[in-house]
């Protein structure tokens, strides 16, 4: 740090003596509202902030221009004043025909990108004929078996002109090469294919528990996909690593931040090892952030974590090309803060979040629904969360500037320290070894489960009040939203289309092509995409590609500490 | 806690995941808090099936079974429960459900079995209470 000149000395008088005067003299009269004024993740607050709290930063080097290194007032320059953020709501339900319908709604009601959500069996590798898991076919997302669903999924649907996000993490490397041999199969080039497969399988073993093979060949698995995406869709993005989950299940800002990173540092770490050059997919690696309610936190934690992100890139990674070095981020509002009491109480919630979110310069956004508390959304609710959206961008006038906040003392004092923070959790995972290591030994689990306890006790000691829960509470409050159910017969249906796909598929073709990956697959340097690229060619299903995994490389047994 | 209860050994309780369902936040904190409370807390972890369940509530010799969905599979899979435990002969564990049931749901649910639903946003000191007072009733009685 700077020593401080005169005037620094001066003000920072000015301001001792303001606070025990005219500040004391105030607090006299009306204390203060709280004991302590805290972020969400613990930072103190103090009563203002003025220069003195952003002297440390170099305006140029740290806060720059949008679209220029390090990218803390947003990846492009000139943001929404050319084009709006993406409106990207996730949609999955029942079979492929009854999302593929959703979709066109959503696009006729002003969406502008797909996001797609699967079925608990096909998250998980199984098929829709499983013996257990069927029961869940359809359920909280869309059923796919095989190509021959993915094909009906996207119908009538322009591959080539609009961008599909696909929520899907240990069978991703399926999912990814289905979407490429359904655009082949149709005559749609890859090279024209946009959009994201979520695959960030570490993320999955510390925060949303969707998991099948052990840490080690799961992230090699993403490497081959990186790989893939690379050499045959290289304007697609084959990771997006989530902060979502991490935060939803509890994690504070900080914590976010710093387990995503260190989990997009590993697998490109990975990579470098693998020999394959860093600039070669960092420029495809996108990530996805959760916006919860405390405002100003929200929108700094987006500009901390591009300009660390910036940085670790460059100078830890050694990236070159510019592209590597940038955050392209998704964002939602937080499913986690959404209440089933009172529940149009939620319209406001998401409203304050989104605008936190376009604030800190996200590139798509995800406006939850108001009765996502209970239920996955009725379409009524749906537009509500669209809408809300379009007003943002057409009536408040705050994406008409390009990063409005910056300067701000508080904002850039925050935004500085959430990155300092971040940076420290990623050096203390670094210190054990690394990402895969603090999995395996239960570190980032605890971490998070630790966050989520701390933050319960505070609301049941009505230290955080949440509207509506343990304040503002009505008595006898009624249920009166509409609630999303279940579409009846759908796993009977897609049992029906799993089997017929099976009686009319070559079974040859299909033994050879899944021998081909076993073979393949303790080789864990060895690409398996062109491999399940053949196998899905052939109708194999993502059960049984899965189960080809299982068997060689095992499973991960779920954790039960809490 | 009453006098009478204080003698005997504390509360078994099992917290279990059914299906492929992975949102345990909700299953952790209040496994967590009936632990702070005193009672002996087993959590399964994920992708339980209901014979495994039933398995754990048998050999743990549990007092009381938690089930925690958010996968809006309660109805499949509370049904089963219930009825694994009544060939078992162990109606006499308290089966509560938590998680993200629309109210509607939960009069089917108790027509199943289960004793209690508790939404999100349910503090954990009402849990702790009413698992307190309505646990063992069936076994004492």
């Amino acid at each position: 740090m700077e020593p401080m000149n005169e005037d620094d000395k001066r003000w920072d008088e000015r301001v001792e003596a303001w606070k025990s005067g005219r500040v004391a003299a105030d607090y006299e009269r009306i204390p203060p509202r709280r004991s302590e004024y805290t972020t969400m993740s613990g930072a103190p607050v103090k009563d203002i902030y003025t220069h003195a709290d952003v002297r440390h930063l170099d305006p140029a080097e740290d806060i720059g221009l949008p679209g220029e290194y390090p990218y803390t007032r947003g990846v492009h320059a000139t943001m929404y004043r050319g084009r709006p953020w993406t409106i990207r709501q996730v949609a999955g339900f029942g079979q492929a025909e009854d999302t593929n319908n959703r979709y066109k709604y959503l696009l006729k009601t002003g969406q502008t990108g797909l996001s797609t959500d699967f079925d608990l069996p096909t998250l998980l590798g199984y098929d829709s004929d499983h013996e257990v898991y069927r029961r869940e076919v359809g359920r909280i997302g869309v059923a796919v078996d095989t190509v021959v669903d993915m094909h009906a999924l996207f119908d009538g649907i322009p591959l080539d002109e609009i961008s599909t996000s696909m929520t899907i993490n240990p069978s991703a490397a399926v999912v990814l090469a289905m979407y490429r041999v359904v655009a082949d199969e149709r005559g749609i080039p890859g090279q024209v294919l946009t959009g994201t497969t979520q695959n960030d399988i570490l993320k999955e073993y510390i925060a949303q528990n969707e998991f099948i093979f052990p840490p080690l060949p799961s992230v090699q698995l993403v490497v081959d996909t990186m790989e893939y995406g690379a050499d045959v869709m290289p304007r697609f993005n084959p990771l997006n690593v989530c902060g979502y989950h991490i935060r939803d299940a509890g994690a504070t800002a900080v914590e976010e931040v710093g387990l995503t990173l260190s989990n997009a540092l590993c697998y490109l770490e990975h990579a470098v090892e693998r020999g394959i050059d860093v600039d070669r997919l960092a420029p495809r690696v996108s990530f996805f952030w959760d916006v919860h309610n405390n405002f100003f936190e929200e929108a700094a934690k987006l500009r901390a974590a591009r300009r660390l992100w910036a940085r670790l890139m460059r100078e830890r990674l050694g990236a070159k090309d510019p592209r590597s070095w940038l955050m392209r981020a998704h964002c939602q509002t937080a499913g986690v803060s959404l209440t089933a009491q009172q529940p149009y109480n939620n319209v406001a919630r998401t409203a304050i979040q989104a605008m936190a979110a376009i604030l800190g310069g996200t590139q798509s956004l995800h406006t939850n629904s108001l009765d996502e508390a209970l239920s996955i959304p009725s379409e009524s609710a749906i537009k509500i969360a669209v809408r809300t959206q379009a007003i943002i961008l057409h009536e408040t006038g705050v994406a008409d500037i390009v990063d409005p906040l910056a300067g701000s003392y508080y904002v850039e004092s925050l935004t500085s320290q959430i990155e300092q923070d971040a940076l420290e959790l990623i050096e203390r995972i670094d210190a054990m070894g690394g990402m895969i290591e603090a999995v395996q030994s239960g570190y980032a689990v605890q971490l998070i489960s630790d966050s989520a306890w701390e933050q319960q006790v505070k609301v049941e000691s009505n230290d955080t009040i949440t509207v509506g829960v343990n304040d503002y509470v009505d008595e006898n409050e009624t249920q009166d939203i509409e609630i999303d159910r279940p579409l009846p017969g759908v796993m009977e249906r897609q049992m029906d289309r799993l089997a017929e796909v099976k009686r009319s598929r070559e079974d040859r073709q299909v033994s050879a092509t899944l021998r081909a990956i076993e073979k393949a697959a303790p080789d864990l340097h060895h690409n398996l995409m062109p491999l399940i690229e053949d196998a899905v060619r052939a109708r194999a299903t993502v059960g049984e590609i899965c189960d080809v995994l299982r068997g060689v490389w095992g499973h991960h047994q779920p954790s039960t500490v809490f | 806690m009453t006098s009478a209860s204080a003698s005997l050994p504390p509360l078994k309780v099992v917290i279990a995941k059914p299906g492929l369902d992975g949102h345990d936040r909700g299953a952790k904190v209040v496994a967590r808090a009936l632990r702070d409370s005193g009672m002996e807390v087993v959590y399964t972890g994920i992708y339980q099936s209901p014979e495994s369940i039933l398995r754990a509530v048998v050999q743990e010799d549990a007092d009381v079974l938690g089930l925690s969905s958010l996968s809006g599979a309660h109805l499949e899979y509370a049904r089963d429960l219930c009825a694994l435990l009544k060939e078992n002969d162990r109606q006499d564990v308290l089966f509560v459900v938590g998680g993200t049931i629309p109210p509607e749901d939960a009069e089917t649910l108790k027509g199943y079995g289960v004793h209690e639903v508790f939404g999100p946003g349910t503090p954990t000191a009402e849990l702790v209470e009413y698992i307190s007072s309505n646990a063992r009733q069936a076994r004492l009685a």
